[in-house]
């Protein structure tokens, strides 16, 4: 069967074999093909020589640079460490209320904030930290704060959370639900009522008199809020769980309340720290009151 | 048929229709029982159909105007193949273009049923398995019958074969809408599916073996080692990595027979040889018959693919590591990925260069023939997805472009540009030969096909690495204070844009393939297009050819 021929436009000599139609060429293989096929198997050669590569009983060979993937990264991370090592010692040093008047700190702990925000954060306020006006996350650029906007509340709150069950400090507040406490009208009448505290339903008599008697305790007669109970400030344009009639009469029957994870035992202090600054620069960050006050008083680090 | 026999299937398929009533019954899960509720209304089917003695594919060839009569080969499954190529490659590429779209517009997830999460591993499936299975079941059907000049061995186990796998991918993809997975990349299907696979398998390993052997040539042809290698690997692949134990017997769950790092080494072992042994080998068998002949042309170098065969498949099996760099994978494990991939960068170039170099002497049927224009294409983003692949499998290079788009890109340059094209070109090249037309519809269709696939293509690779660049490049960014600048939301909202340019690369792969379906249904219809031909010289006008007439004396310039 074998029936050699030169072939024509090639000039090469064919194998002599054909199925269907199809002959083959007896041209040799590319010199740079099997050079640089060479090429790679002498460098797959030197780099297992060189690097872990064969399994052996009880373990893989070890390759001479001693080299291992976690070797590499506890490398890495300690040259990373190292370079913030200084950074980290100063900022655990410094009380918080103190740390906006050394520039040079401050920006250190927002980039660092605002990096461990976008890793923790984000996924709930966003990573612009806008929140969200219904879903109930707070947007932190802005000036309502829900339990004080200075940059130690900011820190306490990191730190041990809202409602966070089984922390003993977190900040605990309960909105009572007032499914079957009033009449539909009263409920109409007072819903009216808080919407006009910020200049949008109509003012009455009944909503009035039912706000005093059920809600200015922790919200304040005029709807001001209160920073120690956590009670939110209903006499402005910004809302947690939406500004609707609807929801705010499901918010007073059935009403929703926000959890904040605490992280002192997630994050080191000094993360923390970082993460206040980062939040207090955001644009609502208020003064320290204390400090204000009487700038000679040595202030307790703790909260 | 006799009736006796008729009867006699009739009851089997009862039989059947009786227990998948059963199952459907007493199923522990929705999904199971949908399985077996598709498995009763088929063999309710099959029953009906023994029953009324109905020859249902006697009518259907009728439709499809499918040759009869005694013919030198057994074309019957591979017409079938064609046209199940044809469909699955439309379904498989608009539920790419659906997910595409999910992702740069995330309104589009439909839940439950049509959520990225269970279309993408529909449309992996229906493109890797349905379009790319049917294509090489029917051409390897077809080029063993030539190449060995012997009848298919076993006719009616080849039939079992070709509605078999169609019953395997119809399983496959449905389990996938009502979630039914075992969440395992390329081998979602849970351990039934994955039974029912392994017998329509190995009745495709009888008869591709027994056609071998019962062939008139003193040798294989290349293109058979190549076939062979597929089936025989696939079946081990298969076997291997859907190891599971079923909670239950009328119950879709199973869990894996492996745990841990174990299990992930064995699921890339999986995936990588399913690139390799799926994606590559059977596609260069393609390559080696349909490249000579239409180029009509002796392969370039006998001597070559002897070598890059056997380096190509003892090089493949180790190189799925390269999956898990960085990963919990012992560091032993990822060197060999590595080395042995890209020590096989040269191997996989071997059959680049082997299909390319056998149009020595035909180059100018690249201006005249589009199927050779699509096959040269092909060829070329094999070598660019086989220089790439070696090249990302580096360490250094992986550590920037794992998780990232950039492997998307990478995957879809050589399943669009490789595997795509060059199954087009077979199909082109099958369709007039099996239907006995003279030529097919039109072939300036094929040439809007080709720039429709290749623009697509472009769209679509050059979005997906700048994606992949961009998200490696902004998920290792540190700022100035040593801090690190994105959040992976911001990662993804960089990419918006780029997912819509890959969409619409998409949309013109699509594009493409629904001309050629049209022109291939002309085809079987026996419609011939008239059309100028390719490449031919337009009008000459003699009087035309001279200089333009200029002054003697140009005018003094101000």
């Amino acid at each position: 069967m074998v029936n050699k021929r030169i072939d024509g436009p090639t000039g090469t000599e064919t194998v002599g074999h054909e199925w269907d139609g199809i002959e083959e060429l007896d041209t040799p293989m590319p010199r740079w093909w099997l050079w640089t096929l060479y090429l790679t198997i002498v460098w797959g050669i030197v780099y297992v020589i060189l690097y872990p590569a064969w399994p052996l009983v009880d373990k893989a060979t070890e390759g001479v640079l001693g080299w291992s993937s976690r070797g590499e990264l506890a490398k890495e991370m300690s040259v990373v460490d190292q370079g913030r090592v200084t950074m980290r010692e100063e900022l655990s040093r410094i009380p918080i209320e103190r740390l906006p008047e050394n520039s040079k700190m401050f920006t250190q702990a927002v980039a660092g904030g605002r990096s461990a925000f976008q890793v923790h954060c984000s996924q709930c306020h966003g990573s612009g930290a806008a929140g969200s006006q219904t879903l109930g996350y707070p947007n932190l650029n802005d000036d309502d704060w829900l339990w004080g906007g200075d940059i130690k509340a900011i820190e306490y709150t990191l730190t041990n959370g809202i409602r966070a069950p089984g922390v003993e400090k977190t900040r605990a507040s309960i909105m009572p639900p007032f499914d079957g406490v009033f009449e539909p009208v009263q409920l109409e009448a007072v819903v009216n009522h808080v919407l006009s505290l910020s200049g949008r339903g109509s003012r009455n008599a009944l909503g009035a008199q039912t706000f005093q008697d059920n809600c200015s305790v922790c919200h304040g007669t005029v709807g001001e809020g209160n920073r120690d109970l956590g009670a939110p400030r209903l006499n402005d344009a910004i809302w947690l769980y939406g500004s609707s009639h609807e929801q705010l009469r499901n918010q007073i029957l059935k009403p929703k309340m926000g959890r904040m994870p605490h992280w002192s035992d997630r994050l080191d202090p000094v993360t923390i720290k970082m993460l206040s600054a980062y939040v207090w620069s955001l644009g609502g960050g208020e003064e320290f009151v204390e400090v204000a006050a009487d700038p000679a008083v040595k202030v307790d680090a703790e909260p | 048929m006799q009736v006796e026999a008729a009867l006699g299937r009739a009851g089997l398929w009862f039989g059947v229709l009786l227990i998948s009533l059963v199952f459907a019954a007493t199923a522990r899960d929705s999904g199971f029982a949908a399985h077996a509720t598709i498995i009763a209304i088929v063999s309710f089917v099959l029953m009906w159909i023994s029953v009324a003695r109905f020859d249902p594919m006697g009518k259907a060839r009728g439709f499809f105007q499918m040759p009869d009569g005694p013919s030198r080969y057994d074309d019957d499954p591979i017409r079938w193949g064609v046209l199940a190529t044809m469909f699955w490659a439309i379904v498989g590429l608009l539920a790419g273009v659906f997910i595409a779209s999910q992702l740069a517009f995330p309104q589009l997830n439909i839940e439950p049923y049509f959520n990225f999460g269970r279309v993408r591993p529909l449309h992996t499936s229906a493109v890797v398995f349905a379009f790319g299975g049917n294509i090489l079941i029917a051409s390897s059907f077809y080029v063993v019958q030539r190449t060995c000049r012997a009848q298919l061995a076993f006719p009616s186990l080849a039939r079992f074969v070709f509605w078999g796998y169609q019953l395997f991918i119809v399983l496959a993809a449905s389990g996938y809408l009502f979630g039914v997975t075992q969440s395992r990349e390329y081998a979602e299907p849970e351990w039934y599916v994955d039974l029912w696979l392994t017998i329509v398998w190995v009745a495709y390993l009888i008869v591709f073996v027994g056609t071998l052997v019962r062939r008139t040539e003193p040798h294989i042809y290349v293109a058979n080692w190549f076939y062979l290698s597929f089936i025989i690997t696939i079946a081990m692949l298969h076997i291997v990595n859907n190891l599971a134990v079923p909670v239950a017997w009328n119950g879709s769950l199973s869990f894996s027979a492996f745990a841990g790092v174990q299990d992930a080494l064995t699921q890339w072992w999986y995936g990588h040889n399913a690139v390799a042994f799926f994606l590559t080998v059977p596609f260069l068998a393609m390559m080696y018959y349909f490249v000579p002949k239409q180029a009509e042309r002796p392969v370039y170098s006998y001597r070559l693919s002897i070598i890059h065969f056997w380096s190509l498949i003892f090089l493949y099996i180790w190189a799925g590591p390269h999956h898990l760099h960085y990963t919990a994978l012992p560091d032993w494990a990822q060197t060999l990925g590595m080395v042995f991939s890209v020590i096989l960068w040269m191997p996989s170039w071997g059959g680049m260069i082997n299909g390319l170099m056998t149009l020595n002497g035909a180059w100018d049927k690249v201006r005249t023939d589009p199927i050779i224009r699509m096959m040269v294409m092909a060829m070329a983003f094999y070598g660019m997805a086989t220089f790439e692949g070696p090249m990302l499998s580096i360490k250094a290079v992986n550590s920037l472009s794992h998780y990232t788009d950039w492997t998307v890109g990478h995957v879809h340059s050589g399943a669009l540009g490789w595997n795509g094209l060059i199954s087009f070109a077979a199909v082109y090249f099958l369709v007039p030969r099996l239907w006995k037309r003279e030529r097919m519809y039109s072939l300036r269709m094929i040439n809007w096909h080709f720039w429709l696939a290749t623009l697509g293509i472009v769209f679509y690779a050059s979005s997906m690495w700048v994606a992949g660049i961009t998200q490696g490049l902004m998920w290792r960014e540190y700022g100035p204070d040593g801090y690190l600048v994105n959040s992976f939301a911001e990662t993804v909202a960089a990419l918006h844009e780029l997912y819509i340019i890959r969409a619409v690369g998409g949309v013109m792969y699509l594009g493409g393939a629904v001309i050629m379906g049209y022109n291939i249904w002309m085809t079987i219809v026996g419609r011939l297009r008239e059309e100028v031909p390719m490449g031919a010289m337009p009008h000459y006008d003699p009087d035309k050819d001279r200089p333009i007439a200029r002054p003697i004396t140009p005018e003094p310039a101000e």
